[in-house]
């Protein structure tokens, strides 16, 4: 295996890290914190440790970490759209699980954005300007 | 705080971070991973002052995430959050002088006008 198609294979690995990690975290988040009343900082740290909101936790720290990595060499601006899986990840999260009435406005305010970050999806992953031509995705 | 006042927060903790993690991270070079090598990637890593400074930034974000939730629905929280990107990419053009080409800042267009429909 080139180092090319090494580093693709890392960079794909992670994206689906960065992808489902993310919509999971926020449903366990929204799940343990919903309806809580949050008065103090105390109420904050009552709510971390409960089983979901730390499941929650756990999952964004996943998606931090591999986010972090895949940053350490891919561009925040190639990595950002191709993320925008997540939002209707998380839509259909919302609708199917949590049983949320999503209306029309919000569901095309949705595919929106999805959309705006479809569209620079293809890229490659190095865009710096002072950076030397490099081996990422679609090469 | 209203839902809007709790979405600016978080959309500014997250450009925050984002920006900076960015800024460091490339200062640092590419990862690679190798045996051993993870608590010395670590404690490298805890030495940065931006990376540390995005941290506090994202936690601020998140404590608003938190409060946003508990009173929104996730399929409001999340795409409201997406303003971010709209911010996100003019930095990435003017602090990181990352190339931003049209499709891209037209992507950035689509996320705006796809925020403003979750108003309505």
């Amino acid at each position: 295996m080139g180092t090319d198609e090494r580093l693709l294979w890392k960079t794909r690995f992670f994206l689906a890290l960065v992808i489902v990690s993310q919509p999971l975290g926020n449903l366990f988040l929204t799940m343990g914190m919903k309806h809580r009343v949050l008065g103090s900082p105390w109420d904050y740290l009552e709510a971390i440790f409960t089983p979901y909101v730390a499941l929650g936790i756990v999952l964004l720290i996943v998606w931090l970490l591999s986010r972090m990595a895949l940053l350490s060499w891919a561009d925040l601006s190639y990595v950002l759209p191709l993320t925008a899986i997540g939002y209707i990840i998380t839509a259909i999260i919302g609708s199917v699980v949590l049983k949320e009435r999503i209306s029309v406005a919000r569901w095309s305010g949705t595919l929106l954005i999805v959309a705006g970050t479809a569209l620079v999806g293809l890229t490659e992953s190095r865009t710096s300007t002072e950076a030397e031509s490099y081996a990422g995705e679609g090469s | 705080m209203t839902q809007w006042a709790l979405v600016a927060l978080i959309v500014a903790g997250t450009v925050a971070g984002d920006t900076l993690q960015s800024l460091e991270m490339k200062r640092h070079g590419e990862i690679h991973f190798r045996a051993g090598g993870l608590g010395r990637i670590v404690a490298t890593l805890a030495m940065k002052k931006y990376l540390i400074l995005a941290i506090v930034c994202m936690a601020i974000s998140f404590f608003a995430f938190m409060t946003l939730v508990a009173q929104a629905d996730l399929s409001f929280a999340v795409p409201a959050t997406a303003a971010s990107f709209v911010f996100d990419t003019v930095l990435a053009r003017y602090l990181l002088r990352e190339r931003v080409d049209a499709k891209r800042w037209l992507g950035a267009a689509l996320v705006a006008g796809g925020v403003a429909l979750l108003a309505l």
